[in-house]
């Protein structure tokens, strides 16, 4: 089999390792606690397959179409709580409450985009931020005792199919991840490679030209806002079902910014690069959780125990050193060690390479705000 | 009335702390396009810095002359941390505007993790001056005072940022590199400077109103700089992005809205209040109150 054959296989070669991970009894040391298909072993990777999902869901907005926007979390949030809302307030059936939230998840981004994208750039951006704040502050605030505050909200269990409750059944919950994963992953890739994606990637490269073949960047971009927004609220609902409860953590603006830094690690404009780095990030922050109260941590002196022991800090951190020293992230890296290696470009079937789309995102963000608005040439970039 | 009166008072002084945080966001965008989210981090530095050395440092302490020494040390820890994030991780990215934001996204979150590592999640009791606790009489009302020192200090930073902008070179290098970057970079100017002075002042606001910050709420935690930082953005964007006088203004408009807004309906209310208007603002005008520099 040829080379070309292989990279094409690869996310089903994946797909299969992963929907029989359960079944191995494999003992990883240092990377998990428990052999893999312990409860808590499996959980810790549904959890990173739900957030590869949701990340690549916000780099279809971010890293295929341009589109910086800091309001993700809501739809995610609007996932996990009108689902719970719907089986424990109304006492509805799961897939009533599916029903319900994907309506929901469509219309939310639909009210919502179809304002904030009248502007572009940097007031795309704000908007989306103070419109996902709302949000925030809604489920803080506590109306009617509906949301719980900050204490969170825990699900009604009744409704819900016993084969998705329990610790014992964590198996079944994994394979919902898997699934969700795949779903995004195919309606990602089935889009993008669509006319609509064409007209998404065109419009970050340079939407004036878009304009000038004839085309409405404005519909194109609301399209794109909507689908990002569903695939996030789906991902809301699976979250719900796998904790078990809804926290109001996935309402904040960190939690975007979350989603930005899994997407940057990654490598912005990949799909794998996308799925990856929400996987790398969601594990290290579960990881560095734990090593930051293991014996080994809490005996170091206190300059180095103090920075170890947040995870953030590290993840922070290690964020800066991709900005600054690998631009275009994991999947930039890999596609500069293939160049490097075929001593050429490589055949360039998912657009520009992944590293170059933050670079071409720059014009875009400084385009239309403040600063002399369209007005200003370029700074002689 | 009394009530009115001690609202608008109350509005005014969280416009000043909203105008503090927001213009060194706002120069520092008109200048360099960088939308600087390690912001809220300079501001819960500023306020710890203040903490710290209100506590530790010979000399400072929560009285007179004492607190105005601690306020000064924890601007400087600001503006030395924001000079040397500039120096060190801004530069580099010199032209590469979308990783500037990116680097100072994951300042954001390192920064206020080492700040929580090290003195903890909760908040911590600020030391307020006396005089600041007492209550002054205004036509009936009983404003705190910490009230008038915030929006003294906002309008004295206003009237320092606009003449320091107006009547020094490098001002004018500022209003012209705001203008066109390119153009001042021909006739051979180096604007670097002038984006690591900037820089440094924006720390040095945020700092400021950390300390401040402090002072008005009573406590300072890790997290409040970035609770903050959301509605200095939404002052920013409703000013006009990089006009300093459309800044201000637009700090009053969201500080008096919300205050209103959170007595008159539900608290909470307010917060939404300023939301709807800076949806409203930028479907109106969506370049802003002001599009020009000031």
């Amino acid at each position: 089999m040829n080379r070309m054959g292989v990279r094409r296989l690869a996310p089903l070669i994946v797909l299969v390792v992963l929907a029989l991970l359960p079944y191995s009894t494999l003992q990883v040391p240092g990377l998990f606690d428990g052999v893999l298909n312990s409860p808590g072993t499996l959980q810790l990777l549904a959890l990173c397959l739900v957030f590869g999902g949701v990340a690549l869901s916000f780099d279809l907005l971010f890293g295929f179409t341009g589109l910086l926007s800091f309001g993700h979390a809501l739809y995610f949030a609007a996932g996990t709580y009108v689902a719970n809302l719907a089986l424990t307030e109304l006492g509805w059936g799961l897939g009533a409450a599916i029903a319900l939230t994907t309506v929901v998840g469509i219309a939310l981004p639909l009210l919502i985009g179809s304002v904030a994208l009248r502007v572009s750039g940097i007031a795309f951006s704000m908007v989306t931020l103070a419109t996902a704040q709302v949000g925030s502050i809604i489920v803080l605030q506590d109306p009617g005792g509906l949301t719980g505050g900050e204490e969170g909200l825990a699900v009604d269990r009744n409704p819900i199919p016993d084969a998705l409750i329990g610790v014992f059944n964590t198996v079944n919950k994994y394979w919902l991840a898997l699934a969700y994963l795949v779903l995004v992953y195919v309606v990602v890739t089935w889009v993008t490679s669509s006319r609509a994606g064409r007209v998404w990637q065109a419009i970050r490269e340079n939407e004036r030209r878009v304009e000038v073949l004839g085309l409405r960047p404005y519909r194109f971009k609301l399209l794109v806002f909507v689908l990002a927004g569903l695939l996030a609220t789906l991902g809301g609902i699976v979250h719900l079902l796998l904790l078990g409860g809804s926290t109001p953590r996935v309402t904040t603006a960190d939690f975007t910014i979350g989603l930005l830094v899994m997407v940057v690690l990654g490598g912005a404009g990949s799909r794998w690069g996308a799925v990856l780095g929400g996987v790398l990030y969601t594990y290290l922050d579960s990881r560095l959780t734990d090593l930051a109260q293991s014996p080994a941590v809490q005996d170091l002196p206190a300059w180095l125990q103090i920075p170890l022991s947040e995870p953030l800090f590290l993840l922070g951190t290690l964020f800066v050193l991709v900005v600054l020293f690998v631009p275009g992230g994991i999947a930039g890296l890999v596609a500069q060690l293939r160049e490097r290696r075929a001593g050429r470009r490589p055949s360039g079937d998912d657009g520009p390479a992944p590293g170059r789309v933050v670079e071409q995102l720059r014009d875009q963000v400084t385009a239309g705000t403040g600063v002399g608005a369209g007005a200003r040439p370029h700074d002689g970039v | 009335m009394t009530t009115v009166v001690l609202l608008t008072v109350t509005g005014l002084g969280l416009a000043a702390l909203y105008f503090l945080v927001a213009s060194g966001l706002s120069l520092i965008f008109g200048l360099m396009g960088v939308l600087n989210f390690a912001h809220g981090a300079f501001l819960t530095i500023g306020a710890y810095g203040t903490w710290w050395a209100a506590g530790n440092l010979p000399g400072a302490g929560s009285t007179g002359w004492g607190f105005v020494l601690a306020v000064v040390f924890g601007v400087a820890v600001g503006t030395l941390v924001a000079a040397l994030i500039e120096l060190s991780l801004i530069r580099p990215l010199y032209e590469r505007h979308i990783e500037q934001v990116l680097v100072t996204v994951g300042l954001s979150l390192a920064l206020v993790a080492l700040v929580r590592a090290i003195w903890g999640a909760d908040p911590r009791p600020f030391p307020r001056p006396e005089w600041a606790q007492r209550t002054t009489s205004v036509l009936g009302a009983n404003v705190p005072n910490d009230r008038f020192l915030l929006i003294a200090t906002a309008i004295v930073v206003l009237v320092a940022v606009l003449a320091f902008l107006r009547f020094t070179r490098v001002g004018l290098i500022i209003r012209a590199g705001v203008e066109n970057r390119s153009m001042v970079t021909a006739l051979g100017i180096d604007v670097r400077k002038a984006f690591t002075l900037v820089f440094a002042i924006g720390g040095a606001f945020a700092a400021l109103a950390g300390a401040l910050g402090g002072i008005y709420l009573g406590s300072i935690s890790p997290g409040q700089g970035t609770s903050l930082l959301i509605f200095a953005f939404i002052v920013v964007v409703i000013g006009g992005m990089s006009s300093i006088t459309g800044t201000a203004a637009a700090a009053v408009l969201v500080g008096l809205v919300q205050q209103f807004a959170n007595y008159y309906a539900a608290s909470g209310v307010g917060d939404l209040s300023v939301v709807l208007l800076l949806a409203v603002v930028l479907l109106a005008r969506p370049s802003g109150l002001t599009a020009r520099m000031a």
